[in-house]
């Protein structure tokens, strides 16, 4: 196992260089954010000054090395736009993400996996198809505008929820159900799948010769075997729920992470972007590893291999 | 029925009911197993001993499987009236099954130990205090001796994967006859074993007969398990039972041209090497049987009136019964 977790966290450091390389490199093809800074009759003088003063004018090959010098020792630059170190920048929005994610994370397994498993002993029937119908929903819409849509009905329409902000609970509403909406699905689809393969299996016709209960039968012998798939989806799902954010958070303009990745895109803010980028990397692959800890858990023939 | 007898199934009828047809995997299938006997049920793969197994066990497959006729009396109540919360508390105390594929039998993220005093528990029905735990630990390291596995108590801890196939089945067992049933149905329980291990199970199985004196109804498509397992067998042959007689009998003197074949075409360990005997043709397909005796198409005895009309059940013997016209009547 630790021989396993060291190996993961040697990709895992490798996987970063790349990011950071392709973040680098594209950030650049975007434009020149002196473009953005400068009033429209500026002189060709100003926009020499200001792209020095933000080190962007030395060949781009230099600038990566400084950018990566700087990077082994924990400075990611420092927000064109802000003025503050984009680190610094990163960690004063990230809580407010971290406020959302764990909802729509709750949301998502709390609805889909029962779903999934009533869908499963149902199958075929009006349920099981109304569930799939949406799930299917619930994947295809694009959460821009499934926002928009929670926006007009609840908060413009009916005027029970803000539309925006961070608040009290209320706030939170909304942008959890976005969130999670996709969720929801993805978790009832795959424990729904799951649960019909584990159904069919031999041991679960051996728990019910032992004369169990259906709720044991279902709820655990069957459910304990089916989470393992849905286990695995748990990481790439955290993975799209902090890319996910940048939409949602944008739409209900919630001071986090997304938001901040949509803000540093918008204003060519590179060393930000790259910092954010970077940040949300290693996020997404220590839950990685994490759930890979906790997979080896539920089923002890990895635990014990 | 006399007294004797613990299981009795009459005319069972179990279809499946799909798009296409109604497949008759079972279709008036009777047998009766008396107490502390081995009543073998044999016959090639798809003849319907599983399904038959799984209609007395209440436990269809998804998809179309009814039971449409017939009664499954368990000590003279039909268990097929039963509710299913009735059926469940039969299960594993009553009526138990250990299945073919060890490999598959057992729940690979439990523990062994869970697994089986999950089924202790059951029985005793005791709150689960600490010391109730104490005592199902106890008696969950007794059923695994009892099975002969070695070192018990470190077993228990372990998961089904760390084990070999003969270990495992050992492990169903246990679990089936937890809850000391007065039968227990194994379907094919040696099929997926090492020919070793086989026998070491069989041996197994007939020492926990002898010691429970649990009947044990014994599905196989092995005539060699059969010989050395059973006291009585049925042959079973598109969804019927052709023959039933006491093993002896039906081995040195078959009466129905089926078990003949079959019986036949069993390989010898003694005697000239030749070509292997074999039935020819095909059993009829389960969603069009013939209304005259079934084996009728691949019997070299057969005439018209095994095509038009399915035969009586004729006495043989004492005990001994076959479905044949051409068969004489003791």
């Amino acid at each position: 196992m630790k021989r396993y977790i060291a190996r993961r966290l040697m990709q895992g450091v490798v996987l970063l260089c790349m990011v950071a390389t392709i973040v680098f490199f594209l950030g650049r093809l975007t434009g020149n954010p002196v473009d953005l800074m400068l009033a429209e009759d500026a002189t060709a003088e100003d926009r020499a000054a200001l792209t020095q003063t933000l080190g962007l004018d030395g060949p781009i090959l230099d600038q990566f090395a400084i950018f990566v010098g700087k990077a082994l020792h924990g400075d990611l630059g420092t927000s064109i736009r802000m003025r503050q170190p984009a680190v610094e920048a990163f960690f004063d929005r990230l809580p407010n993400t971290l406020a959302l994610l764990p909802w729509a994370l709750l949301l998502g397994m709390l609805l889909g996996i029962p779903l999934g498993v009533v869908a499963a002993l149902n199958r075929g029937s009006f349920l099981d198809r109304t569930a799939g119908t949406v799930a299917v929903l619930g994947i295809a819409m694009p959460s821009f505008w499934l926002g928009i849509l929670l926006i007009f009905i609840f908060s413009v329409e009916l005027g029970w929820l803000p539309s925006g902000r961070m608040g009290g609970p209320a706030h939170y509403v909304l942008p959890v159900i976005t969130l999670g909406a996709f969720l929801v699905a993805g978790f009832m689809r795959i424990t729904r799948s799951a649960m019909l393969e584990v159904m069919e299996s031999e041991f679960v016709k051996l728990a019910r010769i032992k004369g169990l209960s259906e709720g044991v039968v279902i709820w655990k012998h069957c459910l304990r075997n089916a989470l393992i798939p849905v286990l695995t989806l748990w990481g790439v799902f955290v993975g799209n729920l902090i890319t996910g954010a940048i939409v949602t958070e944008t739409v209900f303009a919630w001071p986090g992470i997304g938001r901040l990745t949509y803000e540093a895109v918008i204003y060519r803010d590179f060393p930000l972007l790259q910092a954010v980028i970077i940040l949300k990397s290693i996020l997404i692959l220590s839950i990685n590893l994490g759930v890979d800890i906790l997979y080896a858990y539920v089923d002890p023939r990895i635990r014990l291999t | 029925m006399t007294s004797e007898t613990v299981l009795e199934v009459r005319d069972l009828h179990t279809h499946f009911f799909l798009r296409r047809g109604v497949v008759k995997a079972v279709d008036g299938v009777s047998f009766a197993l008396r107490r502390g006997e081995v009543l073998g049920l044999v016959g090639e793969s798809g003849c319907g001993k599983s399904l038959t197994a799984l209609s007395v066990m209440r436990l269809l497959p998804k998809g179309g499987a009814r039971t449409i006729k017939g009664e499954v009396l368990l000590d003279g109540e039909n268990i097929l009236e039963h509710t299913p919360a009735k059926m469940r508390e039969i299960r594993g105390r009553r009526i138990s099954m250990v299945l073919q594929d060890p490999q598959t039998s057992l729940n690979p993220v439990f523990s062994i130990g869970d697994q089986l005093r999950e089924a202790i528990l059951r029985r005793k029905r005791a709150p689960y205090t600490r010391a109730s735990r104490a005592e199902v630990t106890r008696e969950a390291v007794a059923a695994l001796r009892r099975v002969e596995i070695a070192a018990p108590e470190q077993r228990l801890d372990q998961y089904p994967h760390q084990m070999s196939g003969g270990m495992k089945q050992r492990v169903v067992g246990a679990i089936a006859i937890s809850g000391e049933p007065g039968v227990l149905i194994a379907d094919e329980p040696t099929t997926a074993l090492d020919v070793t291990i086989q026998l070491q199970y069989l041996k197994l199985l007939k020492r926990l007969q002898a010691e429970t004196g649990m009947a044990i109804l014994f599905i196989t498509h092995d005539f060699g398990v059969v010989g050395r397992m059973c006291d009585r067998v049925a042959v079973m042959y598109a969804g019927r039972i052709v023959e039933c007689g006491p093993v002896r009998q039906i081995f040195e003197a078959p009466s129905h041209p089926y078990t003949r074949a079959l019986i036949a075409s069993v390989p010898t360990m003694s005697g000239p090497v030749g070509r292997l005997a074999t039935i020819e043709g095909q059993p009829p397909s389960l969603m069009d049987l013939p209304v005259g005796c079934r084996f009728a198409s691949r019997c070299s005895l057969a005439e018209q009136r095994c095509l038009d009309v399915y035969p009586d059940t004729v006495r043989v013997g004492e005990e001994h019964t076959a479905d044949c016209w051409k068969v004489v009547p003791a």
